[in-house]
């Protein structure tokens, strides 16, 4: 990874010891190292929480928004200037919860920008609340009895809402995560990922995960390829996470939408 | 009417405002009354390679103008009081990043819903207090279609000129009052300062003028934005001392250009012994009945708010004459005569006018509340 795409006198950085969010940064700057972009012509933008303070450790034009925020205005940044490659950081809550309006209409628009999901399952910077990815029966700080909801399954969401690229991945799957970032990024569209970290201050902790290590280390167990997926079946993948690329197609073409010049 | 002279709805003046003074983004959200700007600009901007973009709510139009700015357009939304209630997040966040943004608001009538074909003057002060925290915002007010078209533009100037959010405070009746203007004469325009050397570039560092230069996303200077407190680097942080000087030059980049930011109109103030002080719409019946007034002997004067905020006391004073009695017409319960008590204190009689029925304060009924009021 190139050091010049990071600001090394921001660092050290505000995450906890242990936090995942560091393998998901280093993974989005590989992929940008790989793809060859001009570093001047990368923007990312990021709402509120962990995550969203990745942005601001990086050498790139960075926008750090407000909570769930993120979306719109990289939205309007890339219309503004399309030859612009727009990233936005977010997390499971300021994505799914807050953000979650300005989720879906981007990926119904198919605009050109990548969203980088570090999903932790909770809210880290408040102090581990429960957010829409918190799976069921989950402990947190507003789910003391275990919470009753169901989660978002996000890269559903984002395929209905009508994303052209869209892919999951985890921090203990480096390469893949990064191969998956190249191509959402690379991708002529809206592309979402699904970067799947992990909290071991508060989630890990309240749910007895385990250490950091054995957080990351056991994504092995309970993720699975989408290539390895597709030969089990249901009973076998309860409980299962699936990895990999789940939409990858064409962008959108729009109506011949621009209005005739001449007609004043 | 001269050959120049085209007849225009004033939403359709604010639109045309904005393109005459460079705005190139439009991202907004359908809501009466000012939905005829969504409309005209959807058809506008790509006949001068500009972006049109129906966002999914007014959150995000305010968010993704503020992103284009970033990227170097002059934007412009427009909204009314619920759809300005959404906004206010965003209006806060363009104050602390500094990114020039101009907001049309059309007051209805509210709170709430309210009633949204009814005209009211009841967001003034949502204008200058509706998102937390201390800021500064620059408030117009036109009280004509003529006045919609340029107010527009010199909104989109100021707000380059002080990267400052500026809000032009129309209402539902001017939103939808067609007058003859003259859209002939080509504006000055101004455009944000940008840097030229990335040596050493510290977004927000200030000359004396207080206001940064802060380079245009993708044009390799590498900025920073955050809505959190930030010193010159564009970095948060939580030391007091720069947040102090962060808020204090917030509002020192406006008040000490305030002979450049604050215009009023004045009518027949220097005899007056009875002052109207209004705004917008308001203003347009209180010229009828100053005339009136004048043609029964009665020395009367008008001031007319075309800045509202920033609102200085002192330059208020001093324009305001010596008018024994001031009274202020307004269509709501009581928020411009706020303002008015606080300059004049105890030393004019200050006589609230308000109407909050959906409908404007005719002259008649001006000439009748002096008459009732014994003014």
């Amino acid at each position: 990874m190139r050091p010049d795409f990071l600001r090394c006198e921001r660092l050290p950085n505000i995450w906890c010891p242990g936090c995942g969010n560091g393998i998901v940064l280093h993974a989005l700057l590989e992929a940008i190292d790989q793809l060859k972009l001009d570093p001047d012509k990368v923007v990312l933008v990021s709402g509120i929480g962990c995550s969203s303070r990745a942005p601001a450790y990086t050498a790139f034009d960075n926008v750090h928004t407000l909570h769930g925020r993120a979306i719109p205005v990289a939205t309007g940044i890339k219309l503004a200037n399309p030859n612009l490659t727009v990233i936005v950081v977010t997390g499971d809550g300021d994505s799914a919860a807050i953000g979650g309006n300005h989720l879906i209409h981007a990926a119904r628009r198919d605009v050109g920008i990548t969203v980088v999901v570090f999903n932790n399952y909770n809210y880290g910077m408040t102090g581990g609340q429960a957010s829409p990815l918190t799976p069921t029966s989950s402990i947190t700080t507003t789910t003391p009895n275990g919470d009753l909801d169901r989660p978002f399954d996000l890269v559903n969401l984002a395929i209905g809402a009508g994303a052209t690229y869209v892919a999951r991945s985890g921090i203990y799957f480096t390469k893949h995560l990064v191969d998956h970032l190249k191509k959402a990024i690379a991708h002529d569209g809206f592309s979402l990922v699904d970067a799947v970290a992990q909290c071991p201050t508060y989630f890990g902790r309240f749910n007895k995960k385990g250490s950091p290590g054995q957080m990351i280390t056991s994504q092995k167990d309970w993720m699975v390829l989408k290539s390895v997926a597709e030969k089990k079946t249901p009973e076998e993948l309860a409980g299962k996470v699936i990895i990999g690329e789940f939409v990858n197609i064409d962008r959108h073409s729009p109506a011949a939408a621009a209005a005739p010049k001449d007609q004043a | 009417m001269s050959e120049k002279m085209v007849l225009m709805q004033g939403n359709e003046a604010v639109a045309e405002g904005a393109i005459a003074a460079g705005v190139r983004f439009y991202a907004g959200y359908p809501i009466t009354p000012s939905s005829e700007i969504a409309e005209i600009m959807s058809k506008r901007m790509p006949q001068v390679d500009g972006t049109f973009i129906q966002m999914e709510d007014e959150i995000a139009s305010i968010m993704a103008i503020i992103g284009a700015s970033m990227a170097g357009r002059k934007v412009l939304t427009a909204t009314s009081g619920p759809g300005f209630s959404l906004m206010q997040e965003g209006l806060g966040y363009a104050c602390m990043v500094e990114a020039p943004i101009v907001i049309l608001d059309s007051m209805r009538y509210g709170p709430s819903t309210g009633m949204a074909t009814k005209v009211s003057q009841m967001d003034l002060m949502q204008t200058r207090w509706g998102t937390h925290g201390d800021h500064w915002v620059i408030v117009l007010s036109p009280s004509s279609v003529e006045e919609s078209y340029q107010l527009t533009i010199r909104a989109v100037n100021l707000a380059e000129k002080y990267r400052n959010p500026v809000i032009v405070l129309s209402d539902e009746t001017i939103s939808h009052l067609r007058e003859p203007i003259d859209t002939s004469i080509m504006p000055t325009l101004v455009d944000r300062r940008l840097p030229t050397e990335k040596a050493g570039y510290l977004p927000y560092k200030t000359d004396e003028s207080l206001v940064p230069v802060i380079a245009n996303v993708g044009t390799g200077f590498r900025t920073s934005f955050t809505g959190l407190v930030h010193g010159e680097s564009g970095f948060q942080t939580a030391n007091g001392h720069i947040a102090e000087a962060l808020i204090e030059r917030l509002r020192d980049k406006l008040f000490n250009n305030l002979d450049d930011i604050i215009q009023f109109d004045t009518d027949r103030v220097e005899d007056a012994d009875i002052l109207f002080m209004s705004f917008g719409i308001t203003a347009r019946g209180v010229t009828e009945a100053v005339d009136s007034l004048r043609s029964h002997g009665r020395k009367a004067g008008s001031l007319r708010f075309i800045t509202l905020f920033p609102f200085d006391d002192d330059r208020v004073r001093k324009a305001a004459g010596n008018a024994r009695t001031v009274v202020v017409p307004e269509l709501n319960s009581g928020q411009l005569v706020l303002l008015v008590k606080r300059v004049f204190g105890d030393s004019r009689k200050v006589v609230p006018m308000n109407k909050i029925n959906g409908d404007l304060i005719s002259p008649q009924e001006i000439l009748n509340f002096v008459r009732e009021e014994n003014l």
